[in-house]
């Protein structure tokens, strides 16, 4: 079945979305939302996934070697990074959260505090 | 609104998300096929224009080094963002080694097991060395600046695990760390500068390529792929350094706190 992978993708999509709407902790939230990302990987290693391909690295395979595709490859590994990076700033803005809240609790935070 | 509302919201558009989904997946090239138009443009590039065995790295630090340059200020950018978020607040105070402050929580070396403490002591030279190595073969092996800064940010926290929180600090010291990050966000803009004046276009790649799979192949490449794991290994330590400070150093001020 050749779409099972795609669907892989969305069904990561999905269940993150599911931990983001009911999420009690921020942190959780947090994690929620790199499952959302990480579908994205899953979906562009789908996109660039060739039969019979090995990776894109000639280090010590023949240069006429089937090989995957590169670019998308290169696309996730942006795509990792910039994942890395959101999920540390959010975690820095639950500490600031917790310490001026008192909670992580998302539906608890519905006053403005200055 | 309450939360059996909301998640019956979700459902339903998560089932309209799904539906989407599914028809957009069936409209998509098929799985495995084998036109990558290019997936085989980026390849031949790579191989034979540009002498770079690790494609991957030839899409991103050469054919378009571009969008790396955005996604190296990405991660500089955040990386600033979350210092300033995790700076102590007014009503903070940070210990410090000689003040007369209580001692910070962090660990003692007593309370971690001989071994453990050993096993850190003896890996960290050899996932430095191995984070180095992952870190200037870019252009040749899968890695290259972004896994090697990782490895190389995270291993030094081998020193955390075995116990030894101020030989962790006195090994990264911050200021010399935020000088290393911004040179080598900065650099990365000179390498493209340089291009742009020796071969007529922005991070145009101006070095001899060299044969394929020699340590010098790949022309800018592992120039870059240095100056961005420099950054990413500076950028990751700052970051740690940052989320410890608040659990291990940082107490609100009990007199004259404002909360």
């Amino acid at each position: 079945m050749s779409v099972y992978p795609f669907l892989v993708a969305g069904w990561l999509l999905l269940v993150g979305m599911f931990g983001l709407v009911r999420s009690r902790n921020l942190v959780h939230a947090v994690v929620s939302l790199s499952v959302c990302q990480s579908s994205t990987y899953v979906l562009l290693l789908a996109v660039g996934y060739r039969h019979g391909g090995t990776a894109p690295v000639f280090g010590d395979t023949p240069v006429d070697s089937t090989v995957v595709d590169p670019v998308v490859q290169a696309l996730t590994l942006t795509d990792i990074v910039v994942g890395a990076t959101v999920t540390a700033l959010l975690l820095a803005l639950t500490i600031q959260i917790d310490k001026r809240h008192h909670t992580v609790d998302p539906d608890e935070l519905s006053s403005l505090v200055g | 609104m309450s939360r059996s509302a909301r998640t019956a919201l979700l459902l339903a558009a998560a089932a309209g998300i799904g539906v989407l989904l599914v028809l957009a997946f069936g409209l998509l090239p098929h799985f495995g096929t084998a036109h990558h138009p290019y997936g085989d443009r980026a390849v031949a590039t790579a191989l034979h224009d540009r002498h770079t065995a690790n494609v991957v790295s030839s899409v991103n630090f050469d054919q378009r080094a571009l969008d790396t340059l955005g996604e190296e200020f990405i991660l500089f950018a955040s990386v600033l963002g979350a210092l300033v978020l995790l700076r102590p607040g007014r009503d903070e105070v940070e210990f410090t080694r000689n003040g007369d402050h209580l001692v910070d929580r962090s660990h003692q070396p007593g309370q971690v097991l001989d071994t453990v403490r050993l096993l850190g002591y003896l890996l960290l030279p050899v996932t430095m060395l191995v984070g180095w190595y992952i870190v200037v073969h870019g252009a040749i092996t899968p890695g290259g600046g972004f896994q090697g800064g990782i490895v190389l940010a995270t291993g030094l926290h081998l020193l955390y695990l075995a116990g030894d929180y101020r030989a962790l600090r006195a090994l990264s010291p911050i200021r010399p760390l935020d000088v290393g990050e911004a040179v080598a966000a900065g650099a990365f803009v000179l390498v493209g500068l340089t291009g742009t004046v020796l071969a007529g276009g922005f991070l145009t790649n101006f070095l001899p390529t060299g044969t394929l799979r020699s340590l010098t192949s790949g022309g800018t490449v592992p120039l870059l792929n240095t100056v961005v794991g420099i950054e990413v290994a500076a950028g990751i330590v700052l970051l740690l350094a940052r989320f410890f400070e608040q659990d291990l150093r940082i107490r609100t001020d009990d007199h004259g706190g404002t909360r």
